[in-house]
């Protein structure tokens, strides 16, 4: 099977070790992740796939290990053990490749206040080192499909938390990620800007962005293709949501949560 | 505390912030043992009406009474009967879950020996006794949320508000917070709470779903939900990517679709129109069928489609 992986765009022949798998297969690959914090295990051996183009739920209580598992993609925190391959390259040996290939937001969205809108998608774009023919189309495009277009003036801080959310989210996609890690990117927004946000993420996937979402919003957990649940550092469910229903007879997305992780 | 008074009354409330109306005749009551709910987007005006009733904004127009005492006139016997929890509720990390909760007690004049015996079933009931010696900071987040709580708890209110307590809490914690307010509730306490997750929505006696400044709907979530204007149909089936090319397809003005994983929800207007859409997907390898609205269904239905929204 190495051999087929080798043939993938972006996939380094030499350090391919995930057994039978090639990691370019898949978006994000996991293979026995694990950090540990002196005493304390953070990610307890994790693995699990997650395939080009899916919506995957990350989900799990606070405190359960899911930022740390996430800083790990992203190569912004070496793992103690194990590996994990996004878009086909290994978080250890090639985190600045990484770094390139995705696209991250936060709750608390990074954005500059003091910049307007346009402003933010410009420097973002300076960040990426795309050129400024590429900033300007793709911006613009962006800027009118997240409805911000009359808006790029406005100065960022003045913003209603739901624009600073689109316009977070327009900054994390502007250099075309392959993989989209979103960290509770709808905490404290409203019903109505939290569906059109899923709309907007509906449209990234089926462009094939791959979605990593966490989210304490269990509604938010039925949108996605599969979820996995994370209690004490590991993953101990993981399936679709009418899959994880079925199998712990919980009519909803909450009540399996509950059953999974109560205490 | 008498069973005649009510305990939050609000009438024709009204707050202007130079153009901004946030407060456009708003109405609502609370009664004992009530947990009524507050919900709306994103500068709807909840802040501001909790923030009258706390005593702390002056409305331009119309009152709110605590356990019969005016928010505006008697604001400082008001807060006695107070609890009220802030988005940013600010608890001081350095110090113990035991120190911040003499703290507050200090604040509101509670007698040590009162504060002991209220402390001891804050405690018990939070589930927080085995962490007093902890420092706040080092809680997790649901912790901290449950330890505000009892901080808002201590000088034992006839009325709680909340705002947004549970955003950015887990389920578990959120679950246990709930079971709390309940027993709150149960002890005759009255409650208005604010909350973006609309599965808690469920959860509250009664709902005042807030835009602009005014209540757009209110009662049992259920009779919330029976004021859905519109029509809905859930799409399921292996086919659901095509149906919504076909349904965006037909370019018709009052029809939405909505994706929710592996289904679509088609919200339109008129009766003529569901034979059209199911006309649109009889090719396709989909099942269609009318669904109950959601509460979310209801509240993005009303503020999308009331005449004051298109304004």
């Amino acid at each position: 099977m190495k051999g087929r992986g080798a043939g993938m765009e972006g996939v380094p022949t030499a350090s391919m070790s995930a057994g039978d798998v090639a990691p370019g297969k898949y978006a994000v690959l996991v293979q026995g992740l694990t950090r540990r914090f002196g005493d304390f295990t953070a990610v307890d051996g994790i693995s699990f796939s997650v395939e080009r183009g899916e919506i995957f739920g990350f989900l799990g209580a606070n405190g359960a290990g899911k930022t740390t598992a996430i800083r790990m993609l992203c190569g912004l925190l070496a793992p103690t053990e194990g590996e994990a391959w996004v878009d086909g390259f290994p978080v250890v040996a090639a985190p600045e490749k990484i770094k390139r290939r995705i696209g991250y937001m936060s709750q608390r969205f990074g954005l500059y206040d003091d910049l307007t809108i346009q402003e933010n998608v410009s420097f973002t774009g300076g960040i990426y080192g795309l050129s400024r023919r590429e900033v300007t189309e793709r911006g613009d495009l962006l800027l009118e499909r997240l409805g911000l277009k009359d808006y790029r003036r406005r100065l960022t801080s003045s913003l209603p938390l739901g624009f600073k959310q689109r316009l977070a989210l327009g900054c994390a996609v502007l250099h075309s990620p392959s993989v989209l890690f979103l960290d509770e990117p709808t905490g404290g927004v409203d019903p109505l800007a939290r569906r059109q946000f899923w709309d907007l993420i509906y449209e990234l996937a089926d462009g094939g962005t791959t979605i990593f979402v966490t989210t304490h919003y269990m509604d938010e957990a039925e949108y996605c293709r599969r979820v996995s649940i994370m209690v004490d550092g590991r993953v101990v469910a993981l399936d679709s949501p009418a899959r994880l229903k079925q199998q712990t007879g919980a009519g909803t997305m909450q009540d399996v949560f509950l059953q999974v992780v109560g205490r | 505390m008498t069973d005649t008074v009510i305990p939050i009354l609000v009438e024709g409330l009204r707050k202007r912030y130079g153009e901004i109306n946030a407060l456009d005749g708003l109405s609502l009551r609370v009664e004992h043992g009530e947990i009524v709910g507050l919900i709306g987007p994103d500068g709807a005006g909840k802040t501001t009406a909790m923030g009258t009733v706390c005593g702390l904004v002056r409305p331009d127009d119309g009152f709110a009474r605590v356990m019969g005492l005016d928010c505006r006139e008697e604001g400082q016997r008001v807060k006695e009967h107070i609890g009220y929890m802030p988005q940013r509720f600010s608890l001081y990390s350095d110090l113990t879950v035991a120190e911040n909760l003499r703290f507050f007690a200090d604040l509101f004049e509670v007698s040590s020996s009162e504060r002991r015996e209220r402390q001891e079933r804050l405690m018990a009931f939070s589930g927080l006794a085995p962490f007093l010696g902890r420092r706040a900071g080092a809680l997790s987040g649901g912790m901290k949320q449950k330890l505000a709580l009892c901080c808002t708890l201590i000088h034992t209110p006839d009325v709680l508000i909340l705002d947004e307590p549970t955003t950015g809490v887990d389920v578990v914690s959120r679950s246990e917070f709930w079971t709390i307010l309940r027993d709150l509730a149960g002890e005759g306490m009255a409650l208005l709470v604010s909350t973006p997750y609309m599965e808690e929505a469920a959860l509250f006696d009664r709902l005042i779903l807030m835009h602009r400044g005014r209540a757009v709907a209110s009662g049992t979530p259920g009779e919330v939900r029976s004021r859905f204007g519109q029509r809905l149909l859930e799409v399921t089936g292996p086919g659901i990517a095509k149906a919504r090319e076909r349904i965006v397809g037909l370019r018709w003005p009052g029809v939405d679709v909505h994706r929710f994983g592996d289904r679509l929800h088609v919200v339109h207007d008129l009766e003529e129109e569901d034979a059209g859409i199911r006309e649109a997907l009889a090719r396709v390898d989909v099942r269609v069928g009318p669904v109950e609205p959601t509460i979310e269904d209801t509240f993005i239905s009303l503020v999308t489609h009331s005449p004051e929204a298109a304004g």
